[in-house]
């Protein structure tokens, strides 16, 4: 399947899972297992993203001018900076760190 | 008469920060080389921030389509759990639930739990919902456009952004040391894959980890699942149900 068709199947999938929350009955919400499986989803996946978009490259682990987006991005958060300054923070010190010679 | 509201000017200035990062979405999506089309049909239709960055994520590191699709999809899986909050709150007559289901994001679920008043949480939910819909579109807009114009995205450390925004989105679902364990494991086990198996499959390994341990019972029933944003500061007195949301 082409790009095209992967993009539509996603968008497909997300509306029909949203909805899906609104038909299926208010029981549901009463199973922490099923809670507890939503959440932790949430966090191991975001965790998963944000470590292959700093250290992989395609099949091999490196350290790069990445590094320093990630260490600059966690300053960031942790100074309680809004979301957009994070990202900007984490461009710029990926700039920084080439223009200083890193990979 | 509307923006005497609460629950409306609080939607409002949510949707305007929310909608600003649109601007990221749109550059990183034209970055990981889809076009602009491709880009606004995700912002349009699948209308789901964190979802958007996992499939442009995945696709960026070289991953397939359906390893792109499903990371998106089991991210998903929270607005299916707002969905269930969404209904017994707000108890919508049936031909409306099609319309707050596509609207039903971290954004607007927060805005809406975060009120008393049964009038206040539908307002604040239509008002968040509409209004990051509409900035979410027209900032993907402007970022795919401009993201296109920057050409080479290593140059302008484009890839630097897409790492902070996955730390972004990821940092205010840690408030406690199980949700923590469960980022650091799944972490690790993401890297060791990395050189195993094909780019992206890391990822749903990874998903699969935090299900088991989900399963296992590691951290309290909704950890991570409260909405990534803070619509109400702590002490404000509108917060309401938002604790247990």
């Amino acid at each position: 399947m082409s790009l095209w068709g992967w993009i539509l199947l996603a968008c497909v999938i997300s509306i029909a899972t949203k909805y899906l929350g609104f038909l299926v009955p208010a029981k549901l919400l009463d199973n922490p297992r099923m809670l507890r499986v939503a959440g932790s989803l949430t966090i191991g996946l975001l965790a998963a993203l944000t470590a292959v978009n700093t250290f992989a490259s395609g099949q091999t682990l490196v350290l790069d001018a990445r590094v320093a987006a990630l260490v600059a991005a966690a300053v960031a958060l942790w100074l309680r900076a809004p979301f957009l300054v994070v990202v900007a923070v984490g461009a710029l010190a990926a700039g920084l760190a080439r223009l200083l010679g890193a990979v | 008469m509307l923006l005497q509201s609460p629950a409306v000017r609080v939607a409002l200035s949510v949707a305007i920060a929310t909608g600003l990062y649109g601007l990221s979405f749109g550059a990183l999506s034209v970055a990981a080389g889809l076009d602009l089309l491709q880009t606004m049909a995700l912002s349009l239709l699948l209308f789901s921030g964190g979802s958007q960055f996992a499939f442009i994520g995945v696709i960026a590191g070289g991953g397939s389509g359906i390893s792109a699709l499903s990371a998106a999809t089991l991210l998903g899986i929270r607005n299916g759990v707002y969905g269930m909050q969404i209904n017994v709150l707000l108890r919508p007559a049936r031909w409306r639930k099609l319309a707050m289901a596509h609207l039903t994001i971290d954004e607007s679920v927060a805005t809406a739990t975060g009120q008393s008043d049964p009038d206040e949480q539908r307002r604040g939910f239509w008002a968040a919902g509409a209004g990051v819909f509409v900035l979410w579109n027209l900032f993907t807009l402007v970022g795919a456009l401009a993201g296109n114009a920057m050409g080479d995205p290593a140059r302008w450390g484009l890839d630097g952004a897409a790492v902070a925004a996955f730390l972004g989105l990821l940092w205010p679902r840690i408030r406690a040391k199980e949700p923590a364990a469960i980022a650091v494991v799944c972490a690790v086990v993401t890297l060791i894959a990395v050189p195993l198996v094909p780019p992206g499959v890391p990822i749903l390994i990874a998903a699969v980890v935090a299900a088991v341990l989900g399963l296992s019972g590691l951290g309290p029933a909704t950890e991570g699942l409260e909405p990534d944003v803070e619509p109400y500061p702590p002490g404000s007195a509108a917060r309401g149900a938002e604790g247990d949301a």
